[in-house]
């Protein structure tokens, strides 16, 4: 390295130190997720300080899914033994299909209503909305719970979708300033006079829309599959718990009181697999959707 | 619902009514359409959004256990939140854990920021920069209580190995809530790094190049032109962590459940406990609207210190 040559000078080498200190820190522990999910129980107390895992297994992802041979004599060094996590995998699908598919087509008719249409009261109930994000969670939870209950819907997808089915603010203000961002004449020149609005909004609008509405997919798509508070309150028995709520579960459901890591681990492995997923696939997009929501 | 979810960052939204003249129908009967548009939404805004708002006023006005009948009481619950000594406890812990978690959070990502927009325009370092948020909550919970274990621990086993000994972290009442703190830091660093990195691509590079002609000092143009010009980002930023951040709770829930001696017991985890294991719904939720009227007053409070909307770019 010369000193003559600015382009390395110092300053720079400090810069670009610094950043892949942030990048190792941001990925370090699911690394170590991954390594523990592969590491034998039994090569887990000596290997903590090893890079790779030791005793290289799949063992504990086929144990977590039940897929392990009972008779295996492995299973005993494990805290938990076989156990459901695929249930709890499936459970997590199908609330998360739930919420998405529902949430974005009604608050996507909204906010075109709020973008496109004119009707009196629209004003005053966009500014409602604008208000509801302003109310905590923490303050909604207990009115919520007790009208889930009332409805006889705790420990039913229904119960644990119900809030997030019709709308969230955020949904409701993306595609608004999505509408809002096209020219309304484009739209006009796809009318087909006597054909209903409602018919014309599926057929021409939302596809021409695609792209927003696949980022806006995306977003929550990764939000509910995450979704812990909510399901933890309505939604604990085996029959209907997501992942989240099975990890929190299986942490303390071990005989000896110390938690199974390498099982625990493994789930988290399975849980994160999605999200990596579409993180490859469309880490561009979630990139410049989080921009968006931070620009003014 | 969502206490940190992906999709809570507010849009800022334009509230100014469109132009009242208007050419011709954009449609035929655009009232009632416009209204048939908007009430699925307006069902679900009602009954889990108003009525809730509405009923958790009414339901901290009685004493219920589900069970029975609730009792209304009037005002004693607040009377009795005001003398209980759990209550300014859990307060304290919030407040406490805000002033750990907010400024580590946000010099950190500041830092980060700076450097993506100084040293890198690829998008594959921020969206690796983005992973550790779009993990859940409980998984990375989970991830960082094996880390921290106090005998297996890779994070305990560093430690030891530079002669600083193990710590069992999440069982001590002086550096649980400091490790919780720094695990919701881990995780929100890279998403408040990328909503900085916005900011600072909006200010225009002449004015550092004039600065650094004028022969100022890499600090001096952070501070004089940098933050200044970052101040409506900084607002956005700094009300949306810290309101995420009073409502602190997945990761309570995982690792320490409000323990050990309550010194981890914020005040979403105390109204939780109140309501669901000691089934006192009314006193659970006069304290949460208590909760509701001290954010409505913080974000009141920092968008009047930290004068946003004003920038100072002329």
């Amino acid at each position: 390295m010369t000193t003559t040559d600015s382009r390395f000078s110092t300053g720079k080498l400090l810069g670009y130190g610094a950043l892949l200190i942030f990048i190792i820190v941001s990925l370090a522990p699911v690394w170590i997720a991954v390594k523990t999910s592969l590491t034998g129980a039994a090569a887990l107390l000596s290997s903590s300080a090893d890079v790779l895992p030791s005793g290289t297994t799949l063992f504990n992802f086929q144990r977590i899914l039940g897929l392990a041979d009972p008779g295996d004599p492995r299973l005993g060094q494990t805290g938990l033994g076989n156990i459901d996590f695929l249930h709890a995998l499936l459970n997590s699908t199908i609330f998360t299909a739930m919420v998405v598919i529902p949430q974005i087509f009604f608050s996507a008719l909204a906010a075109y209503a709020f973008a496109r249409l004119q009707f009196p009261g629209k004003n005053a109930v966009f500014f409602l909305f604008i208000a509801a994000t302003m109310v905590p969670a923490g303050m909604l939870f207990i009115p919520n719970f007790i009208l889930i209950r009332q409805l006889g819907w705790l420990n039913t997808f229904q119960g644990m979708a119900a809030p997030f089915m019709l709308m969230t603010p955020f949904a409701v203000f993306y595609l608004r300033q999505m509408f809002l961002s096209t020219p309304k004449d484009v739209e006009e020149a796809a009318f087909i006079d006597g054909a209903s609005l409602l018919r014309i909004f599926v057929q021409i609008i939302l596809p021409m829309h695609k792209p927003a509405l696949a980022t806006l997919t995306i977003l929550t798509t990764i939000a509910t599959w995450n979704e812990f508070f909510w399901p933890f309150l309505v939604g604990r028995e085996e029959k209907v718990r997501v992942i989240a709520v099975a990890i929190n579960t299986f942490r303390t459901q071990v005989p000896g009181g110390v938690p199974d890591w390498t099982g625990l681990m493994a789930c988290a492995v399975l849980g994160i697999i999605p999200i990596a997923v579409l993180l490859i696939f469309f880490g561009r997009r979630i990139v410049e959707s989080f921009q968006f929501s931070g620009a003014k | 619902m969502a206490t940190t979810t992906v999709p809570n960052q507010e849009i800022p939204v334009q509230v100014t009514a469109p132009p009242k003249i208007r050419k011709r129908s954009f449609v035929r009967g655009e009232t009632i359409w416009g209204w048939i548009f908007i009430l699925p939404a307006l069902v679900g805004f009602i009954a889990f959004y108003l009525l809730p708002t509405v009923r958790a006023f009414q339901i901290g006005m009685t004493n219920w256990n589900l069970l029975g009948a609730a009792k209304y009481v009037g005002f004693a619950n607040y009377q009795k939140l005001f003398q209980d000594e759990k209550f300014w406890k859990s307060m304290w812990v919030t407040l406490l854990y805000v002033i750990y978690n907010i400024p580590a959070q946000t010099i950190l990502s500041l830092l980060l920021a700076v450097l993506l927009d100084r040293f890198t325009k690829s998008v594959f370092v921020r969206t690796i920069m983005l992973v550790p948020y779009l993990i859940s909550n409980v998984i990375v919970a989970m991830i960082w209580l094996w880390m921290l274990d106090p005998i297996l621990g890779v994070a305990n086993f560093m430690l030891d190995a530079i002669g600083l000994g193990k710590h069992a972290f999440f069982s001590d009442t002086l550096t649980a809530l400091p490790a919780i703190a720094a695990v919701n830091t881990w995780r929100h660093m890279g998403f408040t790094a990328l909503l900085f990195y916005t900011g600072l691509t909006t200010i225009p590079r002449y004015l550092y190049e004039s600065a650094r002609i004028e022969g100022a000092s890499e600090w001096r143009i952070f501070r004089s032109v940098t933050l200044p010009l970052l101040r409506p980002t900084m607002v956005f930023v700094l009300v949306t962590s810290v309101i995420g951040s009073f409502q602190i709770f997945d990761t309570i829930a995982v690792t320490t459940q409000g323990g050990p001696a309550n010194s981890t017991r914020t005040i979403v985890w105390y109204i939780y406990q109140t309501a669901f294991s000691n089934m006192r719904m009314g006193y659970a939720s006069a304290m949460s609207c208590v909760l509701f009227l001290g954010l409505v007053l913080v974000t009141l409070l920092q968008m009047r210190l930290m004068r946003s909307g004003e920038t100072d770019l002329q």
